[in-house]
């Protein structure tokens, strides 16, 4: 008796894994934030010059899009209406510049390239976007999942962008040399970034309607 | 869901949330800011042992300033067993592609340029940032060379420097950069033998 009852909780248990599971994915697929979303075009056409640099700078941006994702979700029901905005930037400006600090003190290498891009992590529409679409509407965990999701999201489309930039243009792969030459010089400056972009965008949403 | 808004919840939500963050960023700046510290200094140490010669002092504890065309120039001198074996001149150039350029430049105690080596910079990854030695041979080309003799100018400008494929004004603010650093050199010497003229 006893454990015909646990069946139905252990379906449910299975189905709320699932879900959970599904918001981590629909951040890095459906709804991808650079390729499906063109959200944050400043930080992805800036930071992508290298494999390296998008890595980072994806890292660094899901690092706060999780932090600001959870304190939102949790402080939006006692925020009034009218000042959630200013409060949302608030937060977000509070963990970019924590992060910052933390960047300067223990990863100066790191730092020393990505330094001046870190501070527009607070204006990164992304950020704000998931905080007011997702995290001010949902609960802890789920904003928690949103945020790593979209984060990761985030990583990968940047740190595919600067891989192909990379290889195009300095003729290297994660800053190791594959040919003896310089490469296209145009997909290091800003057109690069723009026409990789473009064709990556193309190909991701084919992809992705082939897949459902 | 949100609340209502009135004067007095908004007003206290703000203050509470800026409070809650301030004194978060306070704590974290106050963790942070010996290690920030001491990873400048050992950037500028890890410069300054790459060019000058070897030696045994503490080159940013005797660091002082030069004036020069009305920028403050920081000198670093180094010396092994008592005896000046060059300097460091921390020097910058606002010409670059990208803004601010900072080079420290060590100079042997005859003149000659011992070796250059990029601090910081926002020049194009590819094309500018070659300046920094290793990813290009533009910086060896300054090494020993005598600035009375070796003019430090790329060859569009009737100079002596090879300038980067495609990055002229980048080679012009690294030569600009390095010239001050002569000159302020020059400065130095100068205070120097005119006190070994004065021991004597």
């Amino acid at each position: 008796m006893k454990f015909i009852s646990c069946v139905p909780k252990f379906k449910q248990i299975k189905r709320t894994a699932m879900s959970k599971l599904s918001l981590l994915t629909s951040g890095i697929i459906k709804n991808n934030p650079t390729f499906v979303l063109v959200l944050g075009m400043c930080p992805t056409l800036a930071t992508t010059t290298s494999a390296i640099n998008g890595f980072g700078m994806g890292v660094a941006t899901l690092f706060v899009l999780t932090m600001s994702n959870i304190v939102i979700s949790l402080v939006a029901t006692q925020v009034p209406d009218k000042v959630r905005i200013p409060v949302y930037i608030v937060v977000i400006a509070a963990f970019v510049t924590i992060l910052q600090l933390l960047m300067q003190a223990f990863t100066p290498g790191l730092y020393a390239t990505l330094g001046i891009f870190i501070p527009l992590i607070v204006v990164n529409c992304i950020v704000l976007g998931r905080a007011e679409a997702y995290a001010s509407k949902n609960n802890v965990t789920d904003s928690a999942m949103d945020g790593i999701g979209s984060g990761i999201g985030f990583t990968l489309s940047l740190t595919v962008i600067g891989l192909v930039r990379e290889i195009l243009g300095s003729a290297s792969i994660f800053g190791i040399k594959f040919m003896d030459s310089d490469g296209i010089l145009a997909f290091v400056l800003a057109p690069g970034a723009f026409i990789v972009l473009g064709y990556l965008m193309v190909l991701f949403n084919k992809l992705k309607s082939k897949i459902s | 869901m949100a609340k209502e808004s009135s004067l007095k919840n908004m007003v206290s939500t703000l203050f509470i949330v800026c409070l809650v963050s301030s004194t978060l960023l306070g704590g974290v700046y106050a963790i942070t800011k010996a290690p920030i510290e001491a990873a400048a200094i050992a950037k500028i140490n890890s410069s300054i042992s790459l060019v000058v010669p070897a030696f045994d002092n503490d080159p940013s504890a005797e660091a002082f300033t030069k004036e020069y065309k009305g920028n403050n120039y920081k000198i670093y001198p180094a010396k092994k067993g008592g005896e000046m074996v060059g300097y460091a001149v921390e020097t910058f150039s606002t010409n670059g592609f990208g803004g601010k350029i900072v080079i420290m430049v060590g100079f042997n105690t005859d003149g000659t340029i011992f070796n250059t080596s990029v601090l910081s910079h926002s020049e194009t990854p590819g094309l500018g940032d070659k300046m920094v030695e290793g990813k290009s041979n533009f910086s060896v080309q300054f090494k020993g060379k005598n600035p009375a003799d070796f003019k430090m100018a790329v060859k569009k400008d009737g100079g002596d420097v090879d300038a980067i494929t495609a990055s002229t004004i980048t080679s012009r603010a690294f030569c600009g950069a390095v010239e001050s650093a002569c000159e302020v050199y020059k400065l130095c010497a100068q205070i120097q033998t005119n006190k070994e003229n004065s021991n004597e």
